[in-house]
């Protein structure tokens, strides 16, 4: 029973100072003077506004990544005490006394410090020495871009954190394999590999480049542990079964999480809400909510209504009607019928309500009890303002000739008869009976005479149109397309006539609960769409950059700017590590392809643990290179010199595998070794200084004059800033 | 996955198979990865499984092998240094002979009887006998009703007229490489068509015009994919009746039918595309004789035929990718093969590149050189190009005119973009309305030649006229301050700190002042690109940039369209970022000068690499231009493989002579699934071999042609289909037809193999015969009904539409979203 007192309890603690002083000095390098500059930095402009967003509990939509990310920012500036109230409109503009700025820094400092330690560890763990992964670690202590970046409300340190904590916990969990599988620490690793992988997307998107990489690795790894036969058929399945939780499940689960925590956190309606549905936005407190709150569920003969586009690109708006006519003849010289213009309006207004009137009845009011719609029935829209009839016919439209005209009806031209008579097919309905709802239906609407589906061109009408977009009746055979989809979003029931006021009254309607109705699913589904689809406007930039000039640092990034004096931050990278960096790349994409030709006529210049413990090295330095910067090739969004930082680092990490692997099997004397010994010194030694020199503009803390600024200069595209005095 | 797979295996069965020298017999040649119908090699199931027969004692001697066990290496008895030896299991045959006769009498006695030579003779001839039967039946239902509808039908429209270009010798513009409208053109031509039919919009009839030659052409091409097919299925598969369903699924394919009727680049795009892989393919199969006369015909046809299908459509990219990777890995096995010397190696290595890099890239060149000497007269493709390519046609006002080639103070002249499609710079007497910018008079693009595109340069500080005999010429260099002032409005180029009308963060550009006397924001700093000192500007061949002097803005075109006040023409900005875009980018075009000697500008002539490269950046920024609106509907590539949608290639009301393009969905369905059950079938048998899963000979043959040819065709499906979805531009379903190539070929091999495998797994010799005959001609049968049933689709309709129920297609239509 009290067996275990019969040994002593010990605690033998092997600590590893290399770690500790390598943190130590990362932890230096990049909290060192973190509340400096007081001022907005660059890219802060565009952060800080999320965070005050989550501080006030506020709706965003921020297309640039999902919002781990924003939430990590916006925790320091939880536990700083933040109150969100700071307006985030100019880089350079003084923080007020209200803003945490230290504690709002800290975190993508902490990471930023912490990327120097994990640099060591993930060389030990691909089985190379210490004084290469000291180096790796020296390395990244001292890449000015880095501390830059670390230093400030960013994200890029916080994902290449992720990153690199991904691909150590899967060489921990890989190392481990050998050993003792199934234990507590290979389970540990595994898992922290998923979870990293999830962070490092859920920061930014580009996150699932080096999770897709963890993931080819892992995948090569298991098929080497199938086509292992001292493994029984269950333990390889149990293996694989393992992983798939661990790399498939669990990071799904983790995004969902961030997304869970997002929209528990910020509930309340803003300033984004209108790219949303409506659905989504009456889940929201306040805004479209509380216009909405309390009106009834059913869509009955007689109620008046307003009608969303769903697409609602360019931008949302409702279906609208106004007193004007189309031009008899339009500038092309087509004619038009001549009748009241319908069009799509994207402000609220009186002009926008439509009453559903029964084809059959006469009344405009909601009979007692009421009679909801249901899909499929046949209704007639009457404009609110003017009582004319929703009407489609074969004209062609104004601006999109191919489609019919829709206007409002008016009866002087005897030639055109009318055709009100809509279909209602809801879209999203669950069986065919179902009744037309508030907010929740997404319905289209058929015309009865031509088949032909009332939809947003996207197209704005000239002046006579009022600038207004164009509505026009498309064939139904053309297929689904969200722009034909309409909601309805306010909604009341008519009761124009007095006496029947009362007994409506008293005939209380459902209410609605919209927020209660649509799940998170729904919601999570609904916004990760729209983070897909928003555009970004205008996309030109100062100093937006190409990928080709990445590699060579022929960019670079002013970020602030002293009020006064020529105190400055600029994001520019080690110049020598960058050089340095991109020749051991091709070094080693040399070697291996040398050493993989030699291999193949059976040469074997390697020993077989030396070989394998390359490639891995170089399927996750130079591969994570790789995924991270080739694919910005193909992105057509706005690129800066920052976005090349990821793909940086494990470039930096490949920089000591290739030096270790010169000096252990190409340089065959002592004295060769030596010699090569002394140049990486030499060379080391070099980028200190650099990083001494560049120092200034990393940290911003020392005014140098307009000639040491010149001198600075060493490339002619980079636009350091010098004060005219 | 899959493909490395196979390629493991292949490697595997490599290496345990002995060297050999070459045996020279007809058995010897070619014959690889056997397959073996279980038990019956002898009993004709008619002409459909002739195939097969011959093949009997083969399959038995490699069961034998088998079942003795891999043999290792080092047993390897050939002549070391051979270097014709066999690879990649291709070798059943030699290795019965090696294995010696007491292996193989074994199975030959199981085996009821080997075929004689007489049935040998009698398969080969089946197999032609169904060649010419599946060729036959592909000409027929191409070339039937070939003349119907009498009118432009879809992109005829384009096309059509890109031929008649040719023939009428007009320079035209166009987003694909120009060989597949020289060859309509070139059919036309020898069809007696005179380029007169003006090809307006679709649905004009053609009358007396004769069309029928640039159809038949394109028919004809169309209908040799369904042969090419065969013959591709039968080299990858050694299978007479995947072959055969191969070619069936093709041929009564309603989609393939329809696009090869009509005057387009698709079935000269797919006829190149089949022709480079079934030469790949036969090439493949000749790797045991390299260097000898068929290999080397077959490697270069494969050369001419990449040519080919890059010359008609940059799609012709993807085969290159798979000949590529075909190649690379062909290479990979052979440098891995020691008993072959380096040099041989290289010697492989030397035959690649010659007709697989060098010899395609000549054709490539060749067709352009032709397409330039061909287009010599100036057409509605000119404004697309820069103005000193624009003096190589015949017709155009650069054309043999001479101008003063250095710019001097008191030219006038016309400002042109450099980037395609934006125009002249251009003022007139309108000002821009009240609320944007500035009151002044506007500055904008236009596209046309025009008197309002002149500008006189003048001194930024004197308003004298520089055009006074009296003063000295003086010339415009780098560097200079100058100002541009608008010959017909006497205002300055002008720009200020007022925002753009639509790009925002640039600054206004107008015209100001009056009779020339302005502010200083009319001084523009000249400046040519790459240039260092104050040298002379050349007329059309400097690259300038105006530099506002005042805000340091760069004089620059958005590309964007004004609203209506500024008659639709394109913005003018002032760009604030001094980054070297096209869009910043200017040349000088007119150019008059009285003081100044002109010169011809023969001596300006483009060399034809510039010519080349221009046209080419030209194409792909057309076709980086071509990107859909938010609004519109578009063809998804997910929509492709399920024939969500089709297209209306001509009508559309229920009076009209209507075509439909949509792929026959019971052969796409089929192909569908077959993809996901190729997957599913691969990934046991990869992951079974992987884990030393022991298979039976037959299974092992079977998964060989499965894994190998196979995993050929699905690479080609998948290179055919994917990249879709990483470009921008704006798709239309006729881009999968490539890839269902691909597929239908696949689904040929599949189901000839699951079948097999079935009917391996039955016990009873009768029921597996009957099972394997029954699967083979239900799926003949099935498809060809279908083809029965769609065939409206593709030979026209008239009649109420399928919605109506009236319609004898409305039972046909099994998705809403087909709309014929």
């Amino acid at each position: 029973m009290l067996g275990f007192l019969e040994r002593p309890v010990v605690v033998t603690a092997d600590i590893n100072l290399n770690v500790v002083a390598l943190t130590a000095v990362g932890l230096l390098s990049r909290l060192w003077q973190l509340a400096y500059p007081r001022a907005v930095v660059f890219d802060e402009v565009y952060y800080g506004q999320y965070i005050s967003f989550y501080m006030k509990r506020i709706f965003f939509l921020d297309g640039s990544g999902p919002p781990f990310g924003h939430m990590l920012l916006a925790l320091g500036g939880y536990l700083g005490g933040f109150d969100g109230n700071f307006l985030w409109n100019r880089i350079g503009a003084e923080y007020s006394s209200n803003v945490p700025v230290w504690s709002l820094r800290l975190l993508p400092a902490l990471t930023g410090a912490l990327l120097v330690p994990m640099a060591y560890q993930i060389l030990l763990e691909l089985g190379f020495s210490h004084c290469a992964a000291t180096g790796a670690a020296l390395l990244i202590l001292i890449e000015n871009a880095l501390i830059t970046q670390a230093r400030l409300m960013l994200l890029e340190s916080v994902l290449i954190f992720f990153n690199l904590l991904a691909v150590l916990s899967y060489l921990k969990f890989a190392n481990s394999q050998k050993q003792r599988p199934f234990s507590l620490r290979w389970w540990f690793w595994l898992t922290l590999t998923g979870m990293a992988c999830s962070c490092a997307v859920g920061v930014k998107y580009v996150g699932v480049f080096t999770y897709l990489l963890v993931l080819a690795v892992a995948g090569v790894h298991a098929w080497h542990l199938i086509g292992d036969r001292t493994l029984s058929h269950v333990r390889v399945l149990c293996h694989l079964l393992a992983r798939a939780a661990a790399l498939l499940v669990v990071p799904a689960l983790m995004y969902l999480l961030f997304f869970y925590v997002h929209l528990t956190l910020v509930c309340r309606s803003g300033p984004h809400d209108q790219i949303m549905s409506s659905a989504f936005q009456a889940s929201l407190e306040g805004g479209l909510a509380r216009i909405t709150q309390g009106q009834p569920l059913e869509v009955a003969y007689g109620s008046q209504v307003t009608l969303k586009n769903v697409f609602g690109k360019p931008v949302p708006c409702w279906l609208h009607s106004h007193q004007s006519t189309y031009p008899m003849i339009y500038e092309n010289g087509r004619g038009s019928s001549h009748q009241q213009q319908v069009t799509c309006y994207p402000f609220k207004d009186v002009n926008n309500w439509w009453i559903v009137k029964d084809p059959g009845r006469h009344p405009l009011v909601v009979s007692n009890p009421p009679r909801p719609v249901r899909h499929g029935d046949i209704v007639q829209l009457v404009h609110g303002m003017t009582t004319r009839f929703l009407n489609t016919h074969d004209v062609a439209a104004p601006l999109s000739p191919h489609s019919q005209e829709v206007s409002c009806y008016v009866d002087y031209n005897i030639s055109m008869p009318s055709q009100n008579l809509w279909r209602l097919d809801i879209v999203n309905r669950e069986s065919d009976t179902e009744v037309w709802k508030t907010i929740l239906s997404e319905v289209r609407l058929v015309h009865v005479n031509t088949s032909a589906v009332l939809k947003l061109s996207g197209a704005h009408l000239p002046d006579w149109g009022f600038r207004q977009l164009e509505v026009v009746g498309e064939k139904l055979s053309r297929g689904y397309h969200e722009s034909m989809v309409w909601n309805v979003e306010e909604h009341r029931y008519g009761k124009s006539q007095e006496q029947k006021e009362r007994e409506l009254e008293l005939h209380s309607p459902a209410q609605m609960d919209v927020s209660r109705n649509l799940s998170f699913m729904a919601r999570f589904l609904e916004l990760q769409w729209r983070m897909l689809t928003v555009k970004s406007d205008d996309s030109e930039h100062k100093y937006s950059s190409s990928p080709l000039d990445w590699v060579t640092l022929d960019t670079s990034i002013a970020y602030w700017l002293h009020p006064r004096t020529s105190a400055q931050i600029h994001l520019l990278g080690n110049i020598v590590i960058w050089a340095s960096a991109g020749l051991a790349t091709a070094v080693y994409a040399l070697l291996f392809f040398w050493y993989l030709l030699r291999r193949r006529r059976c040469i074997r210049d390697l020993p077989e643990g030396c070989w394998l413990r390359w490639v891995l090295a170089g399927a996750l330095c130079a591969g994570g290179w790789a995924v991270n910067y080739l694919p910005f090739f193909l992105m057509e969004k706005t690129l800066f010199l920052y976005h090349y930082l990821p793909a940086l680092t494990f470039q930096i990490l490949l920089l000591p595998v290739v030096l270790q692997h010169v000096a252990d099997h190409l340089c065959r004397s002592p004295l060769l070794r030596s010699v090569f010994g002394s140049l990486v010194v030499a060379w080391y030694s070099c980028a200190c200084h650099v990083f001494n020199t560049l120092r200034p503009l990393t940290y911003g803390d020392r005014s140098l004059s307009p000639g040491e600024l010149r001198a600075l200069r060493w490339k002619d595209t980079w636009d350091i800033l010098i004060r005219k005095y | 996955m899959l493909c490395a797979t196979s390629r493991l295996l292949a490697a595997r069965t490599a290496t345990a198979l002995p060297a050999q020298p070459r045996g020279r017999g007809p058995g010897a040649r070619c014959r690889r990865r056997e397959l073996h119908f279980p038990g019956h090699p002898e009993v004709p199931l008619g002409e459909f499984l002739a195939g097969r027969l011959a093949r009997s004692s083969v399959s038995a001697s490699r069961r034998a092998i088998l079942r003795r066990g891999r043999m290792p290496p080092a047993v390897g008895g050939g002549p070391a240094g051979s270097e014709l030896r066999p690879r990649r299991g291709r070798c059943g045959p030699q290795v019965t002979r090696a294995v010696g006769p007491d292996v193989a009498a074994e199975p030959a006695a199981r085996s009821p009887k080997r075929p004689a030579r007489g049935s040998r003779r009698f398969e080969a001839a089946g197999r032609w006998a169904l060649l010419a039967l599946v060729t036959l039946l592909s000409f027929a239902t191409r070339f039937h009703r070939l003349d119907e509808p009498p009118h432009i039908c879809w992109d005829e429209t384009h096309f059509g007229k890109m031929g008649s270009y040719y023939i009428n010798r007009t320079f035209f513009f166009d987003v694909h490489p120009p060989l597949g409208k020289m060859l309509i053109g070139l059919a036309g031509y020898l069809s007696g068509y005179d380029g007169t039919f003006l090809f307006q919009k679709p649905g004009d009839k053609y009358e007396h015009h004769n069309y029928m030659g640039m159809r038949g052409f394109c028919a004809f091409l169309g209908s040799l994919l369904v042969p090419f097919a065969y013959l591709t299925v039968l080299e990858l598969s050694r299978s007479l009746p995947a072959a055969l369903l191969s070619a069936a699924l093709l041929t009564f394919d309603t989609g393939c039918l329809t696009l090869s009727q009509y005057i387009l680049l698709d079935p000269i795009l797919m006829f190149f595309i089949m022709a480079a892989m079934l030469s790949m393919v036969k090439y493949n199969s000749c790797a045991d004789r390299p260097f000898s006369a068929p290999w080397w015909f077959w490697l270069s046809l494969t050369g001419i035929n990449l040519a080919g299908a890059l010359g008609v459509k940059f799609v012709g990219l993807f085969i290159i990718l798979q000949v590529g990777w075909n190649t690379i890995s062909d290479l990979w096995h052979l440098f891995g093969d020691l008993s072959l010397s380096v040099v041989t190696v290289g010697k492989h290595l030397t035959a690649r590149v010659l007709c697989l890099i060098v010899l395609p890239l000549t054709l490539y060149t060749a067709t352009y050189a032709v397409h330039f000497m061909v287009l010599n007269k100036s057409g509605p493709g000119d404004g697309f190009f820069s103005s000193a390519f624009q003096a190589r046609l015949s017709g155009n006002n650069l054309h043999n005119a001479s101008i003063p080639e250095h710019l001097a103070y008191g030219s006038v002249i016309t400002v042109k973009k450099l980037r395609m499609a934006i125009g002249y710079l251009h003022s007139h007497r309108h000002l821009y309305p009240e609320g944007i910018g500035a009151r002044q008079q506007q500055v904008t693009t236009y596209l046309h030649k025009d008197y309002n595109n002149l500008w006189i340069i003048k001194k930024h500080n004197t308003n004298a006229d520089p055009l006074d005999p009296s003063f000295p010429v003086e010339f415009v260099r780098h560097g200079d301050i100058i100002r541009l002032e608008h010959k017909e409005t006497s205002r300055n180029l002008h720009s200020h700190y007022h925002e753009a009308p639509l790009t925002r963060k640039h600054y206004q550009v107008t015209g100001y002042g009056i009779n020339g006397t302005g502010d200083s924001n009319d001084f523009w700093r000249i400046e040519v690109v790459n240039r260092k000192f104050g040298n002379r500007i050349k007329v059309l061949r400097s690259r300038i940039r105006l530099i506002h002097l005042v805000t340091g803005c760069v004089l620059g075109s958005s590309g964007k369209v004004l609203p209506k006040w500024g008659w639709e023409q394109l913005e003018v900005t002032c760009t604030p970022y001094l980054k070297e875009t096209l869009n910043s980018i200017w040349n000088v075009e007119d150019h008059i000068n009285p003081k100044l000697p002109n010169i011809s500008l023969d001596v300006l002539h483009p060399t034809f690499p510039e010519i080349l490269l221009e046209s080419h950046m030209v194409m792909i920024r057309g076709n980086n231009g071509l990107k859909p609106k938010d609004n519109e509907f578009t063809s998804k590539p997910w929509h492709w493989p399920i024939n969500y949608q089709g297209l209306r290639f001509s009508g559309i009301n229920d009076t009209d002579f209507r075509v439909y393009l949509l792929g026959n969905p019971v052969v796409w369905w089929l192909n569908l699934l077959s993809i996901v059950l190729y997957v599913l079938l691969g990934s046991i048998i990869a992951i079974a071999v992987q884990r030393g899963a022991h298979l039976p000979a037959e299974v092992e043959g079977l998964s060989q042609v499965l894994l190998q040819g196979g995993g050929q065709l699905l690479l080609g499906w998948m290179l055919h289909y994917f990249p879709f979805f990483l470009m921008g531009r704006i798709l239309y379903f006729h881009h999968y037809f490539p890839a269902m190539l691909f597929s239908s070929m696949l689904t040929g091999i599949l189901w000839d193999t699951v079948l097999q495998l079935c009917a391996w797994s039955l016990a009873s010799p009768f029921l597996a015969r009957g099972m394997y005959a029954a699967g083979l001609l239900s799926l003949l049968l099935g498809t060809a009904y279908s083809f029965y049933l769609f065939h409206p689709l593709a030979y026209g309709m008239v009649g109420p539409l399928a919605q109506d129920p009236r319609s004898p297609m409305a039972g046909l239509r099994w998705l809403e979203s087909w709309d014929f």
